[in-house]
């Protein structure tokens, strides 16, 4: 028998649907009890370390290990030889090479592994694996990776997918038109746990695969077409995830540790460092987009031309979804009645992009949020006013021609973050460091430090979009646990800090009336869950396990009606599941499960499918490609200090309409982290990267936020109920990160008059710093 | 690689002697993080952590002499009454948790341009101690960077301790960074204003290949007061003279672009700086007068 890795202890969670629930995990994290994937471990095994391309652009020639074979400790050394199936691997295009062969196609790339005894054997001997490189001048600009004499990265070329939307008058004209020109920076994910997992083989064929991931089933399929493996020999179990934010939707060291494992017959561990975690996942699309928009003169849009232009990297990962968003999403969620949007995402030798929280739909909120104050400008009308008079409401048109069904509360979110009253001005009498710009760095007490009030809104899909077979399965089992029925939720679904395990639980709870619900580790032995991505893990698998819950239920109150006699024949007649027990219309206690139950277990396995979407049409992007929209609003406030162009956001207040709020506490805590990392992007979270190569690939240079950068965030959260999903919720966790970071950049603008085209915002982009005239 | 844990004083020289690859480590928050990125691999580590004098301070002459290993956690505690321009330097540094471990030893040792002990130990003309077997010697601190994080230490010295004189007058500490907290300066700037020797003092760090003094800016506004007798009847400094002040402490830097800011932007910023460090510095020392 192998032995297992610890992994969290599974603790019951107690709570109902609308209760805020405590995680389970709570206290371990904060105590730094938590088993994280890092922290896996079992006797034996081995540690992996992976070679990595020093180059942007290089052919590979030939690979001479037999230095690092010497070294000490060394186990294994494995090349692109060694990858037992197909080569590659990817989410939506199999184009990334599993180890690199022929060539390298970004700094960083993996081109070797080692397993040794222990990480620093590996480390070392991963630096003498020799690898022949002829060095090739790489292709870093998007703009030129579209031209026709760029070198070709891929077959096929540079444009990994071009999406076209043509609504309404391609000639319409208006009476006010501004322009401009948007620039994003690349933004990490930066999750505090970095890629990592445990493989270990079964001595026979197969593997076991303990890992860090959004989506179980997707890595299982990859990993089984590249290790050359049948499906039910890849098993995977989901081990402790430090974040995730779409940095795990794509393989980074999973097939490395099962071909490792395989090829030693030993358990192989691989965690990442920092500053290899930068080169291990993608990260967010930077951006390059063009508008131009239209209106009458008072101030109703008239059309919307824009060109989103977005970086895609090496290779594909999920930039086919995300150019699609981009585009979807370009104008915002206003009434446009023509649009012109044409959207590239290219191929170049800059690291690869792919999915990162609010999935395209960020990007194109700094521009379009920056048009609408621009445009609002031009016209000399209130911002906020211009939005409401433009927003989308129930049964407004998208641009892609879809109608918007449910409640769509634009103009409502705009007024509710407008009427929020505004924080007192920092006062610097006496002064409190903390509450200024530069922070303790002493840099101001007040001097050059001005005021400045941003709006912006903005909204995206919950789910997969254009016709992706959506769905999730959850196993559901009834049982009784000690003298008390007790329940336990088994589903693939991947828990990366977002709270779905109390989610799951609070939904068997609400549905079953047992107080004793315990969510099992998620892994491959049930059906796919589909990722913890698109804020669709509560629509999907929560609607998988309400549709279980909803079957042994309906079990048990038919088991209750062939044991019992003298009920009514018709199950109609209002019992229900209630404090462990079946219960009256009247409440009265009818049986208690554990006596109904005894030794009997119910259980029952239900996949749960959302409304089918459909593709966008090629020519003129019209479909009902989305199957729900979220949309949240914010407004900033800030401090600049103009003098030295350092900010202080003073307050950042939100609206959002969750249609349902499951877990109100894990709500609160998805808005306020979503606005922090889009805070993150406006201010100082950006992957520099010159010639191909990242230059700040650590958290020294790197910047998060810090909780003295974070302001209170003032929260709204709307519960208006969707006529579709599972009792009436909406996604949730990436609507906050989509309209903060506009919201600060407005706020600066405001405060400075500076233009500010671009994200994160500089201080060098806030003042002016040519030399003084002498 | 070695490991050298030596107990005492002499013992760490000795070691240092027969190992002079050896790479001191005290807090750890500079070698570990070299060793963790695999930028540098010593042959060998000499821990000091258990040399119990380098934990210690105490009045050497005129001067404060504070061992190596005083973290910034205690200076911020136990000497910013004395030395407020270090700690306010110390505040800077990183978190809680590397202002526990790290030490100014340790950020003289890595003689980073960015080190945030540098400039307030520029501007207040301290003096570093080194160590050998074979003696004692000390080195004015302005004359200890000689490079991106090189320093005059030869071969088997250690840092002992730095000397610095009690404030005697009003000290400021300014550092530029991307975020609010826990941020390597993109620039900093110290400030010490001495009513006693009459002298500016001033330090700037992360604006040229070592942390520099901006000799001429201090040379300036000691005429500026000394001309308008106003060490002695403190009024108020004109406005274009703190102009003429912040524009010589820029031309004193030498900054380049790099990942945390550009040349232009780190010149601009030091003039602000100097200029708003030395308002404040003045304001404190106008107030004390008049009291």
């Amino acid at each position: 028998m192998t032995e297992h890795p610890r992994l969290a202890p599974r603790t019951p969670v107690t709570g109902r649907v609308g209760d805020s629930v405590q995680r389970p995990d709570a206290v371990l994290k904060v105590k730094g009890d938590f088993p994280y994937s890092s922290d896996l471990q079992v006797e034996g095994m081995l540690w992996g370390a992976t070679v990595r391309s020093p180059h942007p652009y290089a052919r590979i020639g030939s690979i001479d290990a037999s230095e690092a074979l010497a070294s000490p400790g060394v186990r294994a050394v494995l090349t692109h030889e060694d990858v037992p199936g197909r080569k590659v691997y990817g989410l939506e295009i199999p184009d990334q090479p599993v180890l690199a062969f022929d060539v390298a196609r970004y700094w960083g790339e993996a081109v070797a592994l080692v397993a040794a005894d222990s990480p620093e054997e590996a480390r070392r001997a991963a630096h003498k694996v020799q690898v022949d490189y002829q060095v090739l001048v790489p292709l870093t600009d998007p703009e030129l990776a579209l031209t026709p004499d760029a070198p070709s990265l891929h077959e096929g070329g540079n444009v990994t997918r071009q999406v076209r939307i043509r609504h309404g008058d391609q000639n319409a004209r208006a009476e006010v038109v501004v322009t401009g020109e948007y620039e994003i920076g690349m933004q990490d994910q930066a999750p505090l746990g970095p890629e990592s997992g445990l493989a270990i083989p079964d001595g026979q064929g197969g593997v076991d695969l303990y890992i860090a991931t959004q989506w179980l089933h997707i890595d299982r399929d990859q990993l089984a077409e590249c290790l050359a493996l049948s499906r039910e020999k890849v098993r995977l179990t989901l081990a402790g995830v430090g974040g995730a934010f779409g940095a795990r939707e794509d393989l980074s060291m999973q097939a490395h540790a099962c071909m490792l494992a395989l090829r030693t017959g030993r358990p192989v561990k691989i965690a990442y460092s920092r500053p290899e975690s930068f080169v291990g996942h993608v990260h967010r699309h930077p951006g390059r987009l063009r508008y131009e928009h239209g209106a009458t003169r008072d101030g109703k849009l008239v059309y919307v031309k824009a060109r989103i232009l977005l970086d895609g990297g090496a290779y594909a990962s999920s930039s086919t979804a995300v150019i699609a968003n981009a585009c979807c999403f370009a104008v915002g969620p206003y009434e446009c009645p023509n649009a012109t949007i044409d959207g590239w995402v290219v191929y170049t030798n800059n690291p690869p992009c792919g999915a990162m929280r609010g999935f395209g739909s960020v990007q194109n909120c700094y521009a379009h949020e920056a048009q609408m104050d621009k445009l609002a400008a031009a016209l000399s009308m209130d911002p906020v006013e211009l939005r409401i008079r433009n927003a989308m409401k129930t049964g407004s048109s998208m641009v892609t021609g879809q109608v918007v069904e449910g409640p769509v509360p634009v103009a409502d979110l705009l007024r509710r973050v407008r009427d929020v009253a505004l924080p007192p001005a920092t006062t610097s009498d006496p002064v409190d460091l903390t509450e200024m710009p530069g922070g303790v760095s002493n840099t101001t007490h007040g001097e050059g430090v001005k005021r400045g009030v941003g709006y912006a809104v903005g909204f995206k899909n919950i789910g997969y979009s254009e016709g992706f077979n959506d769905y999730s399965t959850a196993r559901v089992r009834l049982s009784v646990v000690g003298g008390r029925p007790r329940v336990e939720v088994h589903t693939a679904s991947a828990e990366v800090g977002q709270g779905l395990v109390t989610v799951q639980a609070q939904i068997a709870g609400t549905e079953l009336g047992v107080s004793d619900v315990v969510v099992l580790d998620a892994d491959t032995a049930v059906g796919s869950a589909g990722s913890s991505s698109a804020s669709r893990q509560t629509y999907v698998t929560g609607g998988a396990v309400k549709a279980a819950c909803e079957a042994v239920r309906e079990r048990v109150l038919s088991l209750a009606q062939s044991e019992m006699g003298g009920l009514s024949a018709d199950a109609g007649d209002g019992r229900r599941l209630e404090n462990d027990a079946i219960v009256s219309a009247d409440g009265a206690v009818v049986v208690h499960l554990a006596t109904l139950l005894g030794e009997e277990v119910i259980e029952e396995t239900r996949e749960f499918h959302p409304r089918r979407t459909a593709p966008l049409d090629p020519e003129t992007g019209q479909a009902d490609a989305h199957l729900q929209y979220a949309f949240a609003a914010h407004r900033a406030v800030v401090d600049v200090d103009t003098e030295l162009g350092l900010v202080k956001v003073v307050e950042l207040a939100t609206a959002q309409d969750v249609g349902k709020a499951i877990n109100p506490q894990a709500v609160e805590g998805q808005l306020e982290g979503g606005a922090a990392q889009g805070l993150g992007l406006a201010l100082m979270e950006e992957i520099q990267v010159k010639d191909g190569v990242i230059r700040n690939a650590s958290f020294t240079d790197y910047l998060l936020p810090t909780i003295l950068d974070m302001p209170p965030l003032r929260m709204q959260i709307l519960e208006l109920g969707d006529p579709h999903s599972p009792y009436g919720l909406k996604g949730v966790g990436e609507p906050p990160t989509i309209s903060s970071g506009p919201a600060i950049v407005a706020a600066i603008r405001a405060a400075t008059g500076r233009p500010l085209s671009r994200a994160p915002v500089r201080p060098h982009d806030i003042v002016d710093t040519s030399p003084l005239p002498s | 690689m070695e490991f050298l844990q030596p107990s005492t004083w002499t013992e760490a020289l000795q070691m240092k002697s027969a190992h002079p690859e050896a790479m001191p480590i005290a807090g750890g928050t500079d070698v570990m993080v070299e060793i963790n990125l695999d930028r540098h691999r010593p042959a060998s580590i000499l821990d000091l952590t258990r040399v119990t004098e380098l934990n210690q301070w105490g009045a050497d002459g005129e001067f404060l002499r504070i061992g190596a290993g005083v973290t910034y956690t205690r200076i911020i505690g136990e000497l910013g009454d004395r030395l407020p321009g270090l700690a306010m330097a110390s505040r800077t540094v990183g978190s809680p948790q590397i202002r526990n471990r790290g030490t100014v030893g340790g950020n003289l040792g890595s003689a980073s341009p960015a080190g945030d002990a540098h400039p307030p130990l520029l501007a207040t003309d301290a003096v570093v101690e080194l160590a050998s077997v074979g003696g004692t010697r000390r080195l004015p601190v302005r004359e200890f960077f000689t490079g991106p994080k090189r320093n005059a230490m030869k071969q088997d010295e250690l840092i002992a301790a730095f000397l610095v004189s009690p404030a005697k007058g009003p000290q400021q500490f300014s550092k530029v960074g991307t975020r609010n907290a826990m941020v390597i300066a993109v620039c900093s700037f110290a400030l010490t204003l001495d009513p006693v020797r009459k002298h500016i003092g001033t330090g700037i760090g992360s604006a040229a290949p070592t942390p520099v003094i901006a000799d001429e800016a201090e040379r300036f506004l000691e005429g500026v007061l000394d001309e308008g007798g106003l060490w002695e009847k403190p009024a108020s400094v004109d406005a274009s003279a703190l102009a003429r002040f912040g524009e010589l402490v820029a031309a004193a830097a030498k900054p380049i672009d790099d990942v945390r800011g550009t040349a232009a932007y780190r010149r601009h910023a030091l003039a602000v700086m100097a200029r708003r460090s030395f308002g404040w510095a003045w304001d404190e020392y106008r107030t004390k007068a008049s009291e």
